[in-house]
């Protein structure tokens, strides 16, 4: 899933700037899960907004509310209301919750109140950590299932490099070396051979290096649906 | 000094090599500036008495003078390169234009490596690139020369890239048992030679380069042995405790701080020091030149280059052989 965190308190009333109605957008997805921007952390910080500026003389009208899935427009037919009653949107959904709601509607004003981190799982309580770089081309299967891309520093294809000490990363004592990782599953599988070949250089292609992505799934589409410039 | 001799690539060390002579490289750090007299410099110190000279590539990831721009002027010092490249700062693009560059220069020798990240350096902020790693590195530069092709398959026009190909080994990094089988890979990439890292812990370093020589991978690359100097019982203590997988025994912290004691005058304890970091490192060349597979010492002495030529008389290297 989405793993974020929130903003500071000073970047986010940076970010509100003059505004005096402000309108917290939760998210009931990946960011309730990690804590950072469910039903539960949107009425915090709306909470602390209205507290802290009116401590400090520029009180705000904030109110807050949560949408089940901030990523699709569909979700946020319902809540037209209360975002045109808003001067600024703080949106505590991911990247692509705050765009949704941009895209949405287009007159208001959506800034973030999260910072997108990665996309992980929770290791533990209140631990997540990051597991795929989304590179658009996967390589788990013959890497016992543990991804470099996303978890070796330098993303090698050959690991582990010469900085690995005792199964940590070289850029970090608590971090696990990925390709230590790799090896000791691959051993335990019995399919070292995989770590014999040279893994060519990849195609980066499929990933943001090839400019920004989009999929069309003709099979998904709709008779009558528009067809877009990328189908024809 | 480098011509073409009828070997590969037409470096001199690659002749050292396959004429059979215990090689001996060392490294050339380039300045955190402008100034190519700092390069003339360090040159002239080692000028006789290495058979190359490494130019490091933003090495620790510190900006310094580029390892091509830094490598043509120690080429017109007389010393020969080896150009050190790293796939932290490059995509592929800019590694083959660079190659082609640094060729048509006259560089004929370049290590591959990965690239100490850039958390570690002066800019923790910049984003690294690689989009290859050090071993696809070493195919793409093989394949210059074999192939006369770009990495893309698409065939260079004209006169393509001859290199002496290097890699380096870390045999003190974990998983152990996996060193050598990654040197193979090196090997089988394409690699010509490779240099080690710092060797203080023979013990470990002999278990290495045996498990080497079974495999048989001595036989198809050219296997330099790191060595360095030390300074001082303090920098012995940081190598020993702070560098992962460095193994400085303790009997070399013990030499270099008996070395010092007793006395009070700052620069003679610290000449008697480096005399006896000196003399760790001369015993350790002795050791390795009798290790199989061992096919010459790369001295790396840290802004230290003065060290080199008393290093290279010592240990009996010289007179190295003449191109």
């Amino acid at each position: 899933m989405i793993i974020a965190e929130q903003k500071s308190l000073d970047e986010i009333k940076n970010l509100l700037g003059d505004g005096k109605r402000v309108l917290v957008v939760g998210c009931g997805t990946c960011v309730t899960v990690c804590f950072a921007g469910g039903e539960k952390e949107a009425g915090i910080l709306a909470t602390t907004l209205r507290m802290n500026t009116q401590l400090n003389g520029d009180p705000k009208a904030v109110t807050h509310l949560t949408v089940q899935r901030q990523c699709e427009s569909e979700y946020l037919d319902t809540i037209q209301d209360q975002v045109s009653e808003a001067d600024v949107v703080l949106s505590v959904g991911c990247g692509i919750g705050v765009q949704a709601l941009a895209e949405k509607y287009s007159d208001a004003l959506v800034v973030p109140g999260l910072n997108t981190s990665f996309m992980g799982q929770p290791l533990e309580q209140g631990v997540w950590a990051e597991r795929c770089q989304a590179c658009g081309s996967c390589v788990l299967g013959v890497t016992g299932g543990i991804c470099p891309i996303a978890r070796c520093s330098k993303q090698l294809l050959n690991g582990p490099c010469g900085g690995t000490d005792d199964g940590r990363c070289e850029i970090d004592a608590d971090l696990e070396c990925a390709w230590q990782l790799i090896y000791d599953k691959l051993k335990t599988q019995e399919r070292m051979h995989l770590l014999m070949d040279i893994t060519p250089p990849k195609d980066w292609s499929s990933s943001r290096d090839g400019g920004p992505r989009k999929i069309v799934r003709k099979d998904l589409r709709l008779p009558g649906q528009e067809m877009s410039n990328d189908e024809r | 000094m480098t011509s073409d001799n009828g070997y590969k690539s037409g470096s001199n060390l690659e002749r050292v090599l396959r004429t059979g002579h215990f090689a001996v490289t060392t490294e050339l750090g380039p300045p955190k500036s402008a100034d190519p007299d700092v390069i003339r410099e360090k040159a002239a110190i080692l000028k006789g008495f290495a058979d190359a000279a490494n130019i490091t590539d933003n090495q620790a990831a510190v900006v310094r003078m580029s390892s091509i721009g830094a490598g043509a002027i120690t080429l017109q010092a007389g010393v020969e390169p080896v150009m050190q490249m790293t796939c932290r700062d490059r995509n592929r693009l800019a590694m083959q234009s660079d190659l082609l560059g640094a060729h048509a220069l006259g560089l004929r020798n370049v290590l591959c490596l990965s690239g100490d990240h850039q958390v570690f350096g002066n800019h923790p902020q910049a984003k690294n690139v690689h989009d290859l790693d050090s071993l696809q590195l070493v195919q793409m530069v093989t394949d210059f020369r074999e192939k006369g092709c770009f990495q893309c398959g698409e065939e260079v026009e004209g006169d393509s890239p001859r290199f002496f190909v290097g890699a380096a080994a870390n045999p003190f990094a974990t998983p152990l048992e996996w060193r050598p089988l990654r040197l193979g890979k090196k090997a089988k990439a394409g690699a010509d030679f490779i240099q080690t890292q710092l060797v203080f812990d023979l013990p470990r370093f002999r278990e290495f380069m045996k498990e080497v020589v079974d495999l048989g991978v001595h036989e198809q690359v050219y296997i330099l042995a790191g060595v360095g100097p030390l300074k001082s019982p303090g920098m012995a203590r940081y190598m020993r405790d702070k560098v992962p997988g460095l193994n400085v025994p303790n009997e070399f912290v013990e030499r270099m701080t008996a070395a010092g004691s007793g006395i009070e005058d700052k620069p003679t304890r610290s000449a008697a020091w480096r005399e006896a970091g000196i003399a760790i490192c001369v015993e350790l060349i002795q050791q390795m030149r009798e290790i199989p597979g061992v096919a010459g010492v790369h001295i790396m002495a840290i802004e230290w280059e003065k060290a080199i030529p008393i290093i290279t008389k010592q240990a009996g290297l010289l007179p190295r052989p003449s191109a």
